[in-house]
């Protein structure tokens, strides 16, 4: 399946290898995510995951390979937290139209798809709590009525039930909405829950497929939290080292 | 005696710069370019004793040597030198050379003080001109990418997802200064131009809620302190640059003192 297009995908990538400053971070990566798919990257640090994700918006120029996006296709982009400068006054209505403009009645409904109060748009971006911002970050992506929601470790510094929460709505928007996602996450528990497949990548794609799923149950996926023994399974999984991306 | 020619020249020409000062001091605030500010005012007082030394215009020379600082600056940044130390390098060194080659190239009737802390009796019609068009050129190229700008300077990875490209971003805000540092030398003068980007811009801060209104605001604020900063200096003979920063910084300092008074007094 991996590297082959068909009228599903979104976005493919064949033979993809990606160098930055003369070091080659990624190479030989085949991958495709399709319509309403949820894909997880996880992957030690360093290991190319970022890069792996920009490499599939475009944002970097493969060194060999290909990328193809299916024509007209609009992503949503939810990065790491960001930092926003003290000396910079922004209301989270002005960072909801970065750069693009949007009116009062489209950001009320993002806000209200994302759980957030309309009251919060004439707050000031820098008075939000860690939580709220992750999900106004969301909002803003969602405002472009994607395809698909590329995240980018999007819970970095939140706690535990703060990073439930976030995944849970995140499954709630894709349902609603149908767009796919792909994401980046340390999380274990909740790639192992929420995902339809998972990529483990260092510096080329070590081991890809379904996630081992313990319970199906909607219970289990509410919980989130007894994912221990999913995630052991993931490790187990990825010390055995399978090279699944070969012929 | 106030209302003079000299005034209204210098009066006409500090109001160009102003405007064009307030809104881009606030990326230079937002985006922590003052040190860069600096970098260039310095390099356009080597550029000042260049022109001289090839018998060339002035402002010709300033433009050359303060765009060239920026280029440089942009193409070194991120290649091992942290970026405060690698302007820290340039700026000195480029004021250093700048006045040895000042001084060595004899100019009997050059006054340094004027290139340093800005002699508004300079201000010729053709520098008003020049000014103007300048002030026209950044306000015109900060308007026609104001969002892409901002979206650069909120986040590179924000702005790369959506097609924007923050390395052009920072080249362009990067040429934008160097440009209003050339323009402004004569009026304002090396050693502070800097501040005029930086103190209306700070003082708009506390007062503004969003991008847009504290650009407008920082606008205000820096024609207001260079006009006023304008009539001191003519009222009391004194260097027009150090009398127009004097007055933004006590503009800064009062609505600063006011904004711990509200906040001690009214929650």
């Amino acid at each position: 399946m991996p590297g082959v297009s068909n009228a599903m995908s979104l976005i493919t990538a064949q033979n993809l290898t990606i160098r930055l400053e003369g070091r080659t971070i990624l190479h030989d990566v085949d991958f495709t995510i399709n319509e309403s798919e949820i894909v997880t990257v996880v992957g030690p640090n360093g290991s190319g995951k970022s890069t792996f994700m920009r490499a599939l918006v475009g944002a970097l120029t493969p060194a060999r390979g290909t990328v193809t996006r299916r024509a007209g296709l609009r992503i949503g982009y939810v990065p790491q937290t960001l930092h926003i400068d003290q000396t910079l006054p922004l209301t989270v209505s002005r960072f909801l139209s970065l750069p693009t403009r949007r009116n009062g009645r489209e950001i009320n409904a993002a806000l209200t798809e994302t759980g957030l109060p309309p009251e919060i748009a004439v707050q000031q971006v820098s008075a939000l709590s860690g939580g709220q911002f992750q999900r106004v970050l969301l909002a803003r992506a969602l405002l472009g009525d994607p395809h698909l929601l590329v995240l980018d470790e999007p819970t970095k510094g939140l706690d535990q039930p703060g990073v439930a929460a976030f995944y849970l709505l995140v499954e709630e928007v894709r349902r609603r909405l149908g767009c796919a996602v792909l994401m980046v996450s340390h999380d274990l528990h909740v790639v192992m829950s929420a995902s339809d497949r998972v990529i483990c990548i260092n510096g080329h794609i070590c081991c890809e497929g379904a996630p081992v799923v313990v319970s199906k149950a909607p219970e289990y996926r509410a919980m989130f939290g007894q994912g221990t023994r999913g995630a052991l399974a993931l490790y187990q999984h990825d010390h055995d080292h399978s090279h699944g991306a070969g012929p | 005696m106030i209302f003079d020619a000299f005034f209204f020249s210098a009066l006409v020409a500090g109001i160009g710069i102003a405007l064009a000062a307030g809104p881009l001091g606030c990326f230079v605030v937002w985006r922590r370019m003052a040190y860069f500010g600096d970098a260039t005012a310095h390099a356009a007082i080597l550029g000042v004793a260049l022109a001289l030394a090839f018998d060339s215009a002035v402002s010709v020379g300033v433009i050359v040597s303060a765009t060239g600082m920026a280029l440089a600056v942009f193409l070194l940044t991120g290649r091992g030198l942290a970026v405060d130390t690698l302007l820290g390098v340039a700026a000195h060194s480029a004021l250093a050379f700048g006045v040895l080659a000042l001084v060595l190239t004899g100019e009997r009737g050059i006054n340094l003080e004027a290139y340093l802390f800005g002699d508004i009796l300079n201000v010729s019609m053709q520098d008003i001109g020049l000014i103007w068009a300048g002030a026209m050129l950044i306000g015109g190229l900060l308007v026609w990418r104001w969002s892409s700008l901002l979206t650069a300077t909120v986040s590179d990875d924000l702005a790369r997802a959506e097609g924007i490209q923050p390395a052009r971003e920072r080249l362009i805000l990067m040429l934008a200064v160097a440009l209003l540092v050339a323009m402004s030398i004569e009026v304002v003068g090396a050693l502070l131009v800097t501040a005029l980007l930086v103190i209306p811009a700070a003082t708009a801060r506390s007062l503004a809620r969003t991008p847009e209104g504290m650009a407008k605001l920082s606008a205000i604020l820096a024609v207001t302190a260079t006009s006023l900063g304008l009539i001191a200096a003519f009222a009391l003979d004194v260097p027009a640059g150090p009398a127009i920063v004097a007055t933004s910084a006590t503009g800064f300092a009062i609505t600063t003192l006011m904004g711990a008074f509200k906040r001690t007094h009214l929650g």
